[in-house]
């Protein structure tokens, strides 16, 4: 009788159940969305953040002091520590190498050209690094997406060069000429443009600096661009002072700080630390646009519970008529109550499900639109979505239920309440 | 006699009535809060973004300095909306004849240009120096006072603090610019702009400043500039979507609301119009009921929404949302506008129907 009941109200009140249904899913899809942007945004800015360059850089343990003036290097090139190329895939292999978006090897070494001396760096342009059975192509047009280019990127395993812009000014030199360097002729492929102190130097296949140098598999520093969650006070503790599972969770956070401190265990002789200007800052801004869509998703909640809630009692203000009748007939409060509740549960779970449906499309335009990439919403939030557009729909409608029987069922028939 | 019936027939219903009024206080509310975050952000993000440092960079050409009167010139054109720090550099060797990089900068200024910095204490009077903490390794493991030697002329100087950057900046051994230059003799070669403003104020900025200086090289920082403006847009997108879900969402509140307020009062108009109410008077009625509850609506929910994006700003930027008044008329038309559908809607369903029927409770 109840199911009945239940199945002919479904069947012969199309239209009413029709529009609180779809105040229930829009209500639901905007939360869904609202979710997904809120959760997803910090990852999609991180990954904007990234265009400012590396943000950890990991140096030999034994490095001798920098003397670098406006990114001109005053120091004897085979000066200092190096660090082993043969390491640089393991960097792959660490708890966090999923944040890991792109590192390059660099090795300066300073050069004779016709026109005078100038610094040469030896890195990977988009380098395939083989660890396990995955192929990681990385180098500086991953960790630099704004470098510039005019003519094309030397390829890794050519001898090609790559020289800045003030550079190339000074030698009089363009995309497809030939340079001399150290006596031996290179091919100019491009002309790099970056509008920081890198126009003053000439790139190259990490190869080429290291027969230069007469060290093969050395590299002296490697930038590596990871993206971080920002540091709080537990982020700044000393590993070396915590201990067990307060360690674990330190060790498991993509802190700046945690991530270069795995950096310094995968690469041997190494000491690894967050360059302070791209990580501290991209903790900031990042917190702020987090914090901000944050509290405009608890809004965006609050406005669709609203509007799902009075959706719901409107819905079941305009049914006094038939509690009315029921009563009269002699139902109780309880089943009628147990009735409608059952009604608006039973609602909310098909316009729930839809809405979800519609709020993870939605999320994933938006992602598309504006980040060229979806934002996925786990199907992990659909009990949770639907457990609360359940929760919303229901308080909606108790309030209403409750003060449509406590009418008189003679009034209400009569149509005077 | 039009009037007393807009006035009670809210206050005999007066459950159902502030029912559909908090709809559209809320609609209101949070429509102005979102609008007013929408303006906003673009400002409050941009002053986040100024920590990020320099995002213009004057540099001598080669051979040439940059003339004494620099530093006014650049004042003058950034005119109190942004900082600017000179920097001078020299490579000092230390008594055992090891090569360092020593710089002289305003400390006062460059500990608001670039925030990031993490000193330990920063020097406060003459014969201390900042030093970069792999310098400090080299130099003066224990933090005891150093010699330095630059053109035969020595200096003695006292650590006041570490310096960590994670660049170029370690390894460096940073005085006050008045001690560096009475020192070396070396004027400063390089002055850094953080300057607030859209890029093509920046632009801006660095091409007046190119015709001022003409011994120098002004630069916009690129990556710091570009980088700022694409996250900048891409936040402002995000919260425009956001913002047209949230007040789609809004709107639907009031509509389903006032649809069922009006729906309810079905009788009322029954009996108007079995009185002999023309259809006009009617329609008018409502309209005029309804309007009165958006503006009225409208107005509270614009000072709550006020309140919200200026706690917003509060909690998250640490500085209150200015409130624009340019989004109240924009608010008011639509809480009207909404208002008055969700008003004349239901009256067209009621239109085809006899007075009679409905009285009858049909």
């Amino acid at each position: 009788m109840f199911t009945r009941l239940v199945y002919e109200s479904f069947r012969r009140q199309k239209r009413r159940k029709l529009l609180a249904g779809v105040a229930v899913t829009l209500g639901v899809a905007v939360a869904t969305a609202m979710v997904g942007v809120a959760t997803d945004i910090g990852d999609k800015i991180g990954r904007e953040l990234r265009v400012y360059g590396a943000n950890l850089i990991v140096t030999p343990a034994d490095d001798a002091l920098d003397v670098q003036i406006g990114g001109v290097n005053l120091k004897p090139a085979n000066d200092g520590g190096y660090l082993n190329e043969a390491d640089l895939p393991k960097i792959r292999t660490m708890f966090w190498r999923n944040n890991i978006v792109g590192f390059a090897p660099i090795l300066p070494v300073t050069v004779s050209t016709l026109s005078g001396s100038a610094e040469l760096v030896g890195t990977y342009f988009a380098h395939a690094v083989h660890t396990g059975n995955e192929d990681f192509v990385t180098g500086v047009r991953t960790t630099h997406p704004l470098w510039k280019v005019v003519g094309e990127w030397p390829e890794d395993s050519s001898p090609d060069l790559l020289v800045g812009q003030s550079l190339a000014a000074k030698l009089g030199k363009h995309a497809g000429d030939a340079l001399v360097v150290d006596s031996s002729s290179h091919r100019v492929a491009g002309v790099l443009s970056t509008g920081g102190p890198d126009d003053e130097r000439m790139f190259a296949p990490l190869a080429v600096a290291q027969q230069l140098l007469h060290r093969p598999g050395a590299v002296r520093s490697i930038q590596v661009s990871a993206i971080t969650k920002p540091e709080d006070d537990f982020a700044r503790r000393d590993p070396k002072t915590l201990k067990g599972a307060v360690y674990d969770r330190w060790y498991c956070s993509p802190y700046a700080t945690s991530i270069a401190y795995q950096l310094q265990e995968v690469i041997p002789n190494s000491r690894a630390e967050q360059i302070r200007q791209v990580a501290q800052n991209e903790g900031t801004v990042l917190s702020r646009i987090q914090g901000l869509m944050l509290l405009v998703a608890l809004a965006a909640l609050f406005a669709a519970a609203l509007a799902v809630s009075s959706a719901m009692a409107t819905a079941i203000l305009e049914r006094r008529s038939e509690v009315g009748l029921m009563r009269a007939l002699g139902a109780g409060k309880f089943p009628v109550g147990a009735l409608f509740l059952a009604e608006a549960t039973l609602l909310a779970l098909i316009a729930g499900t839809i809405g979800f449906a519609i709020g993870a499309g939605l999320a994933h335009q938006v992602g598309r639109r504006i980040f060229d990439q979806p934002i996925t919403i786990q199907p992990v939030l659909f009990p949770y979505i639907l457990g609360m557009a359940v929760l919303v729909t229901v308080a909606g409608s108790a309030l209403s239920i409750r003060k449509a029987l406590r009418f008189d069922p003679v009034r209400v028939l009569r149509g005077d309440a | 006699m039009f009037l007393r019936m807009l006035v009670r027939g809210t206050v005999v219903r007066r459950g159902r009535a502030l029912t559909a009024l908090l709809a559209v206080v809320v609609a209101a509310a949070v429509s102005t809060a979102m609008l007013n975050l929408y303006v906003d952000v673009g400002a409050k993000l941009r002053s986040e973004f100024r920590s990020y440092g320099a995002n213009v960079v004057i540099v001598a050409k080669e051979g040439q300095a940059l003339p004494p009167d620099a530093m006014a010139i650049v004042e003058r054109s950034i005119s109190g909306k942004g900082i600017a720090v000179p920097f001078a550099y020299a490579v000092a060797h230390t008594a055992g004849g090891r090569p360092v990089v020593v710089a002289g900068t305003d400390f006062g200024e460059a500990q608001h240009l670039n925030r990031w910095w993490s000193v330990t204490a920063w020097p406060s009077q003459a014969g201390e120096a900042l030093v970069g903490t792999r310098a400090a390794a080299a130099l003066t493991p224990s933090n005891h006072p150093f010699d330095l030697v630059y053109n035969g002329h020595t200096l003695h100087l006292q650590p006041a603090g570490i310096l960590r950057t994670g660049a170029d900046e370690d390894s460096r051994v940073y005085l006050s610019l008045r001690e560096f230059s009475a020192w070396t003799g070396v004027p400063s070669s390089s002055i850094e702009i953080s300057y607030t403003g859209t890029s093509q104020d920046v632009s801006a900025l660095a091409d007046q400043l190119g015709q001022a200086l003409p011994q120098a090289q002004v630069q916009p920082v690129r990556q710091i500039v570009e980088a700022e403006a694409r996250v900048l847009g891409k936040t402002r997108s995000s919260l425009y979507a956001v913002t047209v879900l949230i007040i789609l969402t809004a709107m639907l509140c009031v509509l389903a609301t006032l649809t069922g307020w009006v729906y309810d009062r079905r009788s009322d108009f029954a009996i108007m119009k079995a009185l002999g109410a023309s259809e006009g008077l009617l329609r008018g009625l409502f309209a005029a009921e309804a309007l009165t509850l958006g503006a009225v609506g409208a107005l509270v929910g614009f000072v709550i929404g006020i309140g919200v994006a200026a706690w917003i700003g509060r909690v998250n930027f640490h500085a209150a949302v200015v409130p624009r008044f340019s989004v109240l008329p924009v608010v008011l038309a639509g809480s009207l506008g909404v208002a008055l559908l969700s008003a004349l809607f239901p009256m067209r369903l009621l239109r085809r129907v006899q007075p009679a029927m409905i009285l009858r409770g049909e």
